[in-house]
């Protein structure tokens, strides 16, 4: 078992996340950072909550496209796929002003009141996190070999079935397709700043700051050991979700 | 096979839900519902980067938003941006610093009811070699002819912002075209003006209150002073604060932003202006409380209703 090495330190990790923000204080008095109560801990669940549910929608969005274009061949799919791979590499302040023209009072949903809200961060980064987890999903799928899904059928199943197969041998892939997508989306300022206003309330709890539009914030006023501090507790946060989704993408094999 | 499509859903599934049940863990009370009181609305300022990185706003807005029980939202943007989102309809209430965009905002008619709120100076700040030479010049015009004439690195916003405007509008007065290699826009708030300034040993126009609050981060020292401290009046940095006019956008929140305009030029708040210190100096000067009346602070500068210009 080759993941094996990998998964004990992501077992320790694991334990870790539940005391992150416990960590991130001590972190902070440790540095002793003219930060208030709750400010860090409400920012890192705001960089959390918009990620995780922009994340999570844009699987259950991607995941399917990439199972219907593995499974299916139609004229115009080598098109298709140029423009999700185009995605990729889609700048995010582009997406953020995209969607700040979309919300804004006087654009198409500006009569739902979503800017400056977690919720217009979230479109954002759905727009950010869906062609790469599209673009990785298909390419595990493809990648699954014709002969798992000859011998699948061979054995009786039906195509639902041999789908499932192909899905149950791509899921690593798959993992690091929505990893990827997880990536993109914590790490990423431009658009958030645009959309979210980077916005906390008088008293320090972070309304639509995230950990990365802080850290733009506090590089802006030249404290940079503050930044770095919020960077640390940044990288931390993407680590241990990354081995989160490892640990529970190799319990199936055992 | 019904066994291993369970499974499958199972890893999709608690991938996603062990992730959320993290964050939920990790919440700490940072519910914004928690922080919202009896009216329960919200405020959405749109404000320049200098009233919110000194932390005045966070210092006085939580009297108003207890007494009112509602909450504010402000969003730091320079003044061209803020008064673009206001334009847009993102904000109910602006405040910033360039009196000609504020007048043209007003002019065009998405502005209501502006008054005066504060202000502090600009200063020209630089390194302590001072090389073209300004320490204690008497005219921030002059100052700017000599750090163009020597060529000295100069660090321009060049973001819109109410700063950026009264740099342009300096050297204009100077009568000099600033451009060259010395010349950089660099596109940022003020802090990031200051901090790239630092590093290069450049001059920049600071206002006073961003640059008292980072000044322990940077070495750079004011060569030209503003009016505060004895300087050239073109150097004053006045704020100004309005309403978004409900008749052009008739979902602003515009009885709260009333309230708020009320409750920022009361005496109350105009003494935690004042109050307001950092490294033990004062930031920013109320100027909304007046024994004598100021009918210029309502209208655009030079509005009289015998003018054609109504």
């Amino acid at each position: 078992m080759p993941l094996e090495p990998v998964v004990l330190p992501a077992a320790s990790l694991l334990e870790s996340a539940t005391g992150l923000a416990a960590g991130a204080k001590s972190a902070v008095a440790l540095v002793d950072l003219p930060f208030r109560d709750g400010y860090v801990s409400s920012i890192i669940y705001v960089s959390l909550y918009v990620s995780l549910v922009a994340v999570t929608l844009s699987t259950l969005f991607s995941v399917p496209v990439a199972i219907f274009l593995g499974f299916t061949d139609f004229p115009g799919k080598g098109l298709v796929k140029s423009v999700i791979n185009t995605g990729m590499g889609f700048p995010s302040v582009v997406v953020g002003l995209i969607v700040l023209f979309a919300v804004s009072n006087q654009g198409p949903l500006g009569s739902l009141e979503l800017i400056f809200t977690k919720e217009a961060m979230i479109m954002s980064q759905f727009v950010l996190a869906t062609p790469p987890i599209t673009a990785i999903s298909l390419a595990a799928i493809t990648g699954v070999g014709d002969d798992v899904r000859d011998a699948a059928r061979a054995l009786g199943g039906t195509r639902i079935d041999a789908a499932l197969v192909v899905l149950k041998e791509a899921r690593y892939g798959i993992a690091t397709a929505v990893l990827a997508g997880f990536g993109r989306a914590i790490s990423e300022v431009g658009s958030v700043l645009i959309v979210g206003g980077n916005i906390t309330s008088a008293d320090g709890i972070s309304k639509t700051r995230t950990l990365t539009t802080a850290i733009q914030l506090e590089a802006r006023q030249g404290q940079y050991e503050t930044a770095m501090v919020l960077g640390a507790v940044l990288v931390a946060l993407v680590l241990t979700v990354n081995a989160v989704v490892v640990r529970f993408g190799d319990r199936g094999v055992r | 096979m019904p066994i291993q499509r369970r499974e499958v859903l199972t890893a999709l599934g608690t991938g996603t839900l062990a992730g959320l049940a993290g964050c939920s863990g990790i919440t700490g009370g940072g519910e914004e519902e928690a922080s919202a009181g009896v009216t329960g609305e919200t405020l959405t300022l749109t404000t320049t980067t200098s009233t919110y990185d000194t932390g005045l706003l966070d210092e006085i807005h939580g009297s108003f938003e207890e007494l009112y029980g509602v909450s504010v939202d402000a969003v730091a943007q320079g003044t061209g941006a803020a008064l673009e989102s206001a334009r847009n309809g993102n904000s109910d209430v602006v405040m910033v610093h360039a009196r000609g965009l504020e007048d043209e905002f007003l002019r065009n008619g998405y502005g209501v009811n502006r008054r005066d709120l504060m202000f502090n100076d600009f200063v020209i700040v630089g390194p302590e070699d001072d090389p073209a030479g300004i320490s204690g010049m008497g005219s921030a015009t002059d100052a700017l002819t000599a750090i163009a004439d020597a060529g000295a690195p100069f660090v321009s916003r060049g973001d819109n912002s109410g700063t950026h405007t009264k740099e342009l509008n300096l050297w204009e007065a100077a009568g000099t075209e600033p451009g060259g290699d010395w010349y950089q826009e660099i596109g940022g708030g003020m802090g990031e003006a200051l901090n790239n300034a630092n590093q290069q040993g450049a001059y920049t126009l600071s206002d006073r209150g961003t640059f008292i609050s980072q000044r322990s981060e940077i070495d750079l020292v004011i060569l030209v002073q503003g009016p505060i401290e004895g300087g050239p009046e073109i150097l004053s940095n006045p704020y100004g604060i309005m309403a978004v006019n409900p008749g052009v956008h008739e979902d602003t929140n515009y009885d709260l932003a009333m309230a708020y305009i009320g409750w920022i030029t009361s005496p109350g708040a105009q003494d935690a202006i004042s109050n307001y210190q950092m490294n033990g100096e004062q930031l920013f000067f109320p100027e909304a409380v007046s024994e004598d009346p100021d009918f210029q602070q309502y209208v655009p500068e030079g509005w009289s209703s015998e003018s054609s210009d109504a």
